[in-house]
């Protein structure tokens, strides 16, 4: 008979880690912002159809990078989610720490107890009635959270990204440069070369902190290249 | 029961209480409360077809047998961004099924990112007043109308329903609750095809003041405390809820006109409007 080899906890978790770590690296990024406005998403995708940006209830975004399947099933979990503790309860009842604690919880136990961690990180984002109320939850393939402030990089090279960001993003900026702003940012550093990204790459969509009830709005191609120009 | 013979109750051993008896037999002749009124009762909505779109509006009562349970109740509400739905019946079973409704559609939009389309929507709420059907045979029904702009036809259509989730496509106008048949006799009159958003919406104001006039459970303009009825249009732009000034507005000039002729507008017999 022979003996399973033992492989050491610590080796287990190193080894998942690195995997998908190395599957989110492999993908296009996204930016999280905060404008004045409300927040803005921005991310690479050359599909117009799956979309790495989604809504999730009346103040709430969602923004994915790494497998699409996987961080599909997220957003689709979350979207039932918050409808039905707003149709159980009440609208005002949906908040994005609720979801990011459920998105955390689900992500942590897959990441220990399958073979095969998830290869995604998430920004979820609730818009409050002043800046100072908005929030931006990131979690990761493990199931850790991180309450950031002011803006999220994701993605390849999202370490890179976030020290771009650090140095040029500043509170209160307007919708059209910080969409420029996240464009440049993804432009410099989602590729070997640095490149102009067409609008035509730009995924974007916002929550628009004036508006009534539901406050995602995705932006055209149209209004990208006019808010780019 | 045999031909010839007393009916079986009769001869049943058991009971000295005739009114447990005469229950048996035919309850029919005990005393009892007439159906359904121990709930709040939505009454009248009104919708309208015209080439911008459509019009929905609503009377703001709710009743409670010969009792007034509510003087600003709601019953026409935005059911997404390009469709209202207008209810009669039950309030409170109402009411939490266009919030059910409201969820189904958004619900979908997001899961899919794309809006059902006019006819989806219209048929899933066939499927949930079809889901009503005991509560609506116990004398709790929910009759709703629901309105959208297609923007696949581009253009305004309207839906009424039956107990059982029938769906029926309405062309040019109708109503639903208690006052339906006085709004839809004055709709009849004042309807024409060729009405713009304005005119529309004077028509249906019209309709649910003649409603008033007629049926008790319906209410005209509250003018004293500034309760008016809620008036909606949805063209392809989306669906605009009129605030309160401009249906007060609305309201004057209907009002000044009545003062002159209590009826309303007068239909011409024949020849040109």
């Amino acid at each position: 008979m022979s003996v399973p080899f033992y492989v050491s906890p610590e080796q287990v978790m190193k080894d998942k880690a690195d995997f998908a770590r190395k599957g989110i690296a492999r993908g296009r990024s996204v930016i999280v912002l905060q404008y004045e406005g409300g927040i803005v998403f921005v991310a690479e995708n050359p599909s117009r159809v799956l979309h790495k940006i989604s809504e999730i209830y009346d103040r709430i975004g969602f923004a994915a990078v790494g497998k699409f399947n996987e961080f599909e099933n997220l957003r689709v979990a979350g979207v039932r989610l918050a409808d039905m503790r707003g149709y159980a309860y009440d609208r005002k009842d949906v908040s994005g720490r609720s979801l990011a604690n459920a998105y955390a919880q689900t992500l942590g136990t897959i990441f220990t107890e399958m073979p095969k961690p998830y290869e995604v990180e998430i920004v979820v984002a609730e818009v409050g009635h002043t800046s100072e109320e908005d929030q931006l939850y990131r979690l990761s393939f493990d199931g850790s959270v991180a309450d950031e402030s002011g803006f999220v990089a994701m993605g390849g090279s999202a370490e890179a990204m976030s020290e771009g960001l650090r140095s040029q993003w500043k509170p209160g900026m307007d919708l059209t440069s910080v969409l420029k702003l996240a464009v440049a940012m993804l432009g410099s550093f989602g590729a070997e070369t640095h490149r102009e990204l067409p609008a035509g790459q730009v995924e974007a969509a916002i929550l628009d902190r004036a508006r009534p009830r539901r406050t995602f709005v995705r932006l055209s191609p149209s209004r990208v290249t006019e808010l780019l120009a | 029961m045999t031909a010839g013979r007393l009916p079986d109750p009769y001869l049943m051993a058991g009971t000295s209480s005739f009114a447990e008896f005469a229950r048996t037999l035919s309850p029919e002749v005990l005393p009892r409360l007439p159906e359904a009124q121990l709930a709040p009762h939505g009454t009248t909505i009104v919708a309208l077809r015209g080439e911008f779109g459509i019009v929905m509006a609503g009377d703001r009562r709710a009743t409670m047998g010969n009792v007034i349970a509510q003087r600003d109740i709601e019953k026409v509400f935005a059911a997404d961004e390009h469709s209202v739905i207008g209810i009669a019946g039950t309030a409170g079973i109402a009411v939490e099924l266009v919030r059910l409704f409201q969820v189904e559609l958004e619900h979908y939009e997001k899961i899919e990112g794309v809006a059902l389309s006019l006819d989806g929507k219209a048929n899933r709420l066939a499927a949930l007043i079809r889901a009503n059907l005991p509560m609506a045979m116990q004398g709790l029904a929910v009759v709703p109308l629901f309105a959208g702009f297609d923007h696949g036809s581009q253009r305004g259509r309207i839906f009424s329903y039956d107990l059982t989730g029938g769906r029926y496509e309405e062309h040019d106008f109708y109503a639903v609750g208690s006052g339906s048949m006085f709004a839809r006799g004055s709709l009849k009159k004042l309807y024409d095809p060729s009405l713009t958003t304005e005119q529309a919406l004077i028509a249906a104001l019209e309709a649910l003041y003649d409603a008033a006039d007629d049926d008790s459970a319906t209410a005209g303009p509250d003018l004293t405390r500034g309760i008016y009825p809620v008036l909606t249009a949805v063209d392809a732009a989306g669906v605009r809820i009129l605030q309160d000034q401009q249906v007060a507005a609305l309201v004057a000039t209907m009002m000044d006109q009545r003062r002159q002729r209590p009826d309303g507008p007068r239909a011409s017999l024949g020849g040109t409007r």
